[in-house]
């Protein structure tokens, strides 16, 4: 029986998003929120109410990670676990922290008091060690504090009460450009287009040669042109679902250029006739959205939103979504799907989003940068943005710098900006390897130290990691592939089974177990995976080991079991351990197998 | 006289109308390409990739890529043909398929692309998935151990039985069939021995119950040709 109060509650949240079944993720977030679980009742209840299949709301509930069936503890806490957070200490505060509290990772409590669980990167990276508790953002959580945290969480004070300092975010801009030092005052970049035209202003973006921001450079003016020509509804959708480890520059730019943000999102929406516009946000960045709000407010009120955008007649508004702890939902496919309210599966393509998005209709997706950017570019012109960068990368970047230098933050910097260059400026003196462009990009070590960070060389989104010689880059490759057999969505096989494959590969390696055969299997299946699987999730999960590899192939050989040429899979000891104890044998103590049995007398 | 639409499909010319993939005008034209997800009665799916071709140097999946004019397209590349068993290794490994031992052995469909790859073996370590077992319908039996995630139940029921009994649910690697009723099993929905959902499954996952041996092994559909000549009989 559901109770009263429950389906009360339940009736109340479907409410506030006008019944829409599209919201249904929305809906479950809150619920998660409330409840510190999505229960049985509210699944059932969600599936009748919006008339959705149940299999699709439970769905939801199992795809993303911040959802849960059973309850978490009464603080629920995730450390952020990149490998930057590993680097400052992330991974040992959280395994003090869930000792002294006596926990396993992901486990609540059997009072219920406290979940000590590990999260894919927060975006916070040049605060590492960074994490959630009840949804809010802590950075610099070393070990030497969770002491602290663990008293607070055992005495039941409120995370309000929690020390302020904990919770503060700095904006960690080191070098500022044309984008960071222009602020567009609410309406000037919507007015300058509307005064120039809004064709015309198209002509401008495209002249600018702005490209994607979220790393995958497409044009920005070619998708602006495809959605204007193609006929019918149009939908405008931000990605703010800034989840490539070790990337946080949408992070400074919606906490601090939100306006801008609008202004680019309304200029496309007024030029292909959308009425309304999503930014899809994830849902580690909650703690933004009350200011977000506030910005959009004051937008309505300015009337540069709403029924009558800029005395044009033409009906635009924004709102925001939250993700809830997938990274494939920066995949624009998948994006899609989770705004629709089911779990986050990139689709078949073609049809592009251009032609065939959001609810099916012509959809215009850009980065936050991207929009901040066209904002600007509507403002000044794309002569003013053309004239930076170099030949087929134009423009500035936003780069989030974090890892092994003494002034990680933000660099805006000229595309075509030497890997070198980057690293002199952030104070990256021993630098052995970078990470270009976060999990799914690319390694580079001294070597290359002068290629290009642009997108006819070294594209990113703007992750850039920094390793120093202290790092051991197997285990560095390994944490990547961790990072995506929990990260792929599941739908092709490729993907699916590879990224688990590679993750058991770069296991044993690191377990002192490794072959050459072995090196041989991440290459193989490293390869088919780029090749075969279904979105670019895939395509870029075995970079890291793939490059690591071919950089630096004697870490991998140093990590082999010596003169090795196979090990097998299949450990009969281990197999047999289990019909050991039962029978009480002890032949444990003469290994019939290679390697020596791990069980202990 | 308006000109035929072609593409090349390892050097001979295949039709096709517009709008249709490589897959269906392939298989129109009696070429097979092998496949597991894809079924020319449902909506394309494109999850197994075992379908992979290359066309114009770029690879793709068959099923849900539109066929162009003039595209050169390569099936049986040495390397598209090296991909495709280890996919087909890949979901082996990946559930518990005990051909040996499984009644559908002989009529599926997993077992009969291996075979046509050449797979000898799975080379991989075997992940000995313990997934739930819904033995809740009178007739139906759901083994999620051998299911490879094609949704070609779930495409089957929506759109040939007008019923909606299956989706997928879960994610990553433990991605899994879940059943479209309140309590996620079979015996609270509408399945019947007779639905589509249930003849399409490519693998035994899903069966009819109490009819595992009505044909003896050695008479069964891919112990008489193998699935390159035997495909047309299951359209």
């Amino acid at each position: 029986m559901v109770s009263t109060w429950l389906s009360t509650t339940l009736y109340d949240i479907a409410a506030r998003y006008d019944h829409d079944r599209h919201a249904l993720l929305q809906m479950l977030r809150e619920v998660q929120a409330a409840r510190s679980c999505v229960p049985e009742e509210a699944i059932q209840f969600f599936a009748r109410h919006l008339n959705v299949p149940i299999v699709q709301v439970r769905g939801c509930v199992e795809f993303y990670s911040f959802l849960h069936a059973t309850p978490r503890g009464q603080y629920d806490i995730y450390f952020s676990d990149s490998p930057t957070d590993r680097m400052a200490g992330g991974l040992a505060a959280a395994e003090r922290l869930a000792a002294l509290l006596g926990v396993e990772f992901g486990e609540p409590r059997s009072d219920g008091r406290v979940t000590v669980a590990l999260t894919s990167c927060t975006g916070h990276c040049e605060q590492a060690p960074a994490g959630l508790v009840n949804r809010r953002v802590f950075t610099s959580m070393t070990e030497a504090k969770v002491g602290q945290m663990a008293d607070l969480v055992e005495r039941g004070v409120p995370v309000e009460q929690w020390p302020e300092e904990w919770f503060r975010i700095a904006d960690s801009i080191r070098v500022s450009g044309p984008t960071l030092d222009t602020h567009v005052h609410p309406g000037d970049a919507l007015r300058a287009a509307l005064a120039r035209g809004l064709p015309q202003t198209l002509d401008e973006v495209e002249a600018s040669g702005l490209q994607g921001r979220g790393g995958a450079g497409f044009p920005v003016g070619r998708k602006w042109r495809g959605a204007y020509e193609t006929r019918g509804i149009h939908y405008i959708t931000c990605n703010a679902d800034e989840g490539e480890p070790g990337t946080f520059k949408d992070r400074i730019l919606l906490a601090g250029y939100a306006n801008e943000l609008f202004e680019g999102m309304t200029i496309a929406g007024l030029l292909v006739g959308a009425e309304k516009g999503y930014v899809y946000m994830r849902g580690e960045y909650e703690y933004m959205l009350p200011g977000l709000i506030d910005v959009l407010v004051a937008r309505r009120d300015a009337g540069l939103l709403g029924e009558d955008v800029c005395g044009t007649g033409q009906r635009f508004d924004i709102a925001i979504h939250l993700g809830a702890g997938a990274y494939v939902c920066g995949e624009q496919s998948a994006l899609l799907e989770s705004l629709e309210g089911r779990r986050g599966i990139p689709r078949v393509r073609p049809p592009s989003a251009v032609k065939k998005g959001l609810l099916g209709q012509s959809t215009i997706n850009n980065n936050v940068e991207s929009f901040v950017q066209a904002a600007q570019i509507a403002l000044n012109g794309g002569a003013w943005f053309a004239g930076l960068g170099e030949e087929k990368s134009r423009g500035t970047k936003l780069l989030s710098v974090a890892g092994d230098c003494s002034r990680p933050g933000i660099y805006e910097l000229p595309l075509g900006t030497t890997v070198r260059e980057l690293l002199e400026l952030c104070g990256a003196s021993h630098a052995k390897a970078v990470q270009i462009g976060g999990a799914a990009g690319r390694t580079v070590g001294r070597p290359e130290f002068d290629r290009h960070i642009s997108y006819a060389d070294l594209a990113t989104g703007g992750s850039v990691m920094v390793f120093d010689e202290r790092r051991d880059m197997v285990d560095l490759a390994r944490q990547f592939a961790h990072f995506f057999a929990h990260e792929s969505c599941g739908f092709c096989a490729p993907c699916r089974v590879g990224t688990q494959m590679l993750q058991h590969y770069a296991d044993k390696l690191a377990a002192g177990q490794g072959s050459r055969h072995d090196l041989e299997q991440i290459r193989r299946i490293g390869q088919l995976v780029k090749g075969y699987a279904h979105c670019g999730l895939g395509e870029t999960a075995p970079n890291a080991l793939l490059d690591t590899l071919e950089r630096f192939p004697e870490e991998y050989e140093a990590h082999l079991l010596e003169a090795a040429d196979f090990v097998p899979e299949f450990d009969v000891d281990a197999a047999v351990s289990e019909a050991r104890t039962i029978t009480g044998r002890q032949d444990h103590l003469h290994p019939i197998h290679y390697p020596a049995p791990r069980i202990e007398p | 006289m308006t000109e035929r639409n072609t593409f090349t499909l390892d050097g001979e010319e295949v039709p096709f109308e517009p709008g249709q993939t490589i897959m269906n005008a392939a298989l129109a034209a009696g070429r097979y390409i092998p496949h597991l997800c894809h079924h020319p009665e449902f909506k394309p799916f494109g999850s197994c990739k075992v379908c992979t071709v290359r066309i114009n140097g770029w690879l793709g999946a068959s099923c849900t890529t539109p066929a162009t004019k003039g595209a050169k397209v390569e099936s049986e590349a040495h390397d598209v043909q090296e991909a495709r068993r280890a996919i087909v290794q890949m979901l082996f490994i990946e559930g518990n398929h005990f051909c040996p031992f499984c009644v559908k052995s002989g009529d599926c469909q997993l077992q009969a692309v291996a075979y046509h790859l050449g797979m000898e073996g799975t080379y991989l370590p075997h992940r000995f998935p313990s997934r739930r077992l819904d033995a809740s319908h009178p007739d139906v039996l759901l083994d999620r151990d051998r299911c490879i995630a094609c949704n070609l139940c779930a495409r089957a029921s929506r759109e040939s039985d007008g019923k909606d009994v299956f989706g997928l649910s879960g994610r990553g690697v433990d991605t899994y069939l879940a059943v479209n009723s309140p309590s996620g099993l079979l015996k609270d929905t509408n399945i019947e021995p007779g639905d589509r959902a249930l003849q399409v499954c490519p693998t035994g996952a899903l069966m009819v119950k109490r009819r595992g041996y009505e044909k003896p092994i050695g008479e069964r559909r891919f112990d008489q040709q193998a699935i390159e000549e035997e495909w047309e009989s299951d359209y």
